[in-house]
């Protein structure tokens, strides 16, 4: 029987090495949708969303993606995967260390 | 589920980070009685665990797409508080690294995600299980309604910020300044994906992996401090 935790990293590598089935669903979550999409939606960008979604705050990965690789599935995928390591290894990395600064036992 | 910039008014996300503070605090107290250094990794695999199942879009009919996003397995396993605790840090890192819900609405998104989802879920667990034995039935039975559950009220809370914004906020002329859905919209597009699509495969995964971990790791279900207790 493996140990618990092998498993658990086997899942991990599993699911990042299938990401890039969430980029078949085409189109946006409900609410989600950029202000181009809200253009085209409503004909108009409410004043204040314009606003506040044009504040300055720029991704490293917007969407999930590399900018200027978004062209081709294979581009889009790339990104997809660049960004499923990157999230696991921040998340995994920031959790250990706000467990560290709370957790004294 | 992730509210974007721009879609709630300064006020609502100001409101929504004035109830989320408290909440982690005191998610901060129950961790630091709880938690022993040797519980924390594991919280961190179950965080990025959740991050990556929340990249699995799935289309919804009408031509949007939800996810799953695994904070009720958090709560069954360590605890609701400390899926709080990671289900924030998730949201915060898919905020600043990845523009994946706003930053002004990271205190709406963790009590939708963070807080409702993970306790409404772990509740329902609670109460389908309660007492039952962690190789049985009832336990990924009682999982995966609680996950089906949870998902759907913190899309319903989501709907509501949404809804309550073009009776709210608007310019003299009626035109909405931020979401411009009404509750008439919001609800039923929230719990479409969210009852049909994300709910299910929430299910799904939740009960799956706890009908797995009841069989051949029940040590797991020891870690959440109110399983030792009993409580």
């Amino acid at each position: 029987m493996m140990r618990y935790r092998k498993k658990v990293w086997i899942l991990v590598a599993i699911l990042i090495g299938l990401t890039p089935l969430g980029l078949l669903a085409s189109g946006t979550a409900w609410g989600e949708w950029g202000t181009d999409e809200i253009k085209g939606l409503l004909g108009y960008i409410p004043q204040g969303l314009a606003r506040l979604a044009g504040i300055n705050h720029t991704p490293v990965l917007p969407d999930y993606s590399l900018p200027g690789l978004n062209g081709t599935f294979a581009g889009q995928a790339i990104g997809y995967y660049i960004s499923a390591i990157v999230g696991v290894v921040v998340i995994i990395l920031l959790v250990l260390g706000v467990g560290r600064l709370i957790v004294r036992k | 589920m992730h509210i974007p910039d721009g879609y709630l008014s300064p006020a609502t996300c100001g409101t929504m980070y004035a109830i989320s503070l408290p909440l982690w605090v005191r998610a901060g107290i129950v961790i630091r009685k709880t938690f022993t250094r040797r519980t924390v990794p594991t919280l961190a695999l179950l965080s990025a665990f959740s991050f990556l199942i929340m990249m699995f879009n799935v289309p919804v009919p009408g031509g949007t797409t939800a996810h799953a996003v695994g904070g009720t397995l958090i709560a069954i396993l360590l605890g609701p508080w400390a899926a709080l605790i990671g289900e924030s840090l998730a949201l915060v890192v898919q905020a600043v690294f990845f523009g994946d819900g706003g930053i002004t609405a990271i205190g709406a998104n963790c009590f939708n995600m963070g807080f409702v989802l993970p306790f409404v879920g772990y509740f329902v667990y609670r109460a389908i299980s309660w007492r039952s034995g962690l190789d049985t039935r009832r336990r990924w039975i009682g999982a995966a309604i609680g996950a089906y559950i949870g998902i759907n009220v913190a899309a319903l809370m989501a709907a509501v910020e949404f809804g309550i914004q073009p009776y709210l906020f608007h310019t003299a002329t009626g035109v909405p300044l931020y979401c411009p859905y009404g509750l008439a919209q919001t609800i039923p597009a929230m719990l479409l994906a969210h009852s049909l699509i994300a709910g299910p495969v929430e299910a799904v995964i939740t009960g799956g992996v706890v009908a797995f971990l009841g069989k051949y790791h029940p040590e797991m279900f020891k870690l959440n401090p109110y399983e030792r207790s009993g409580k």
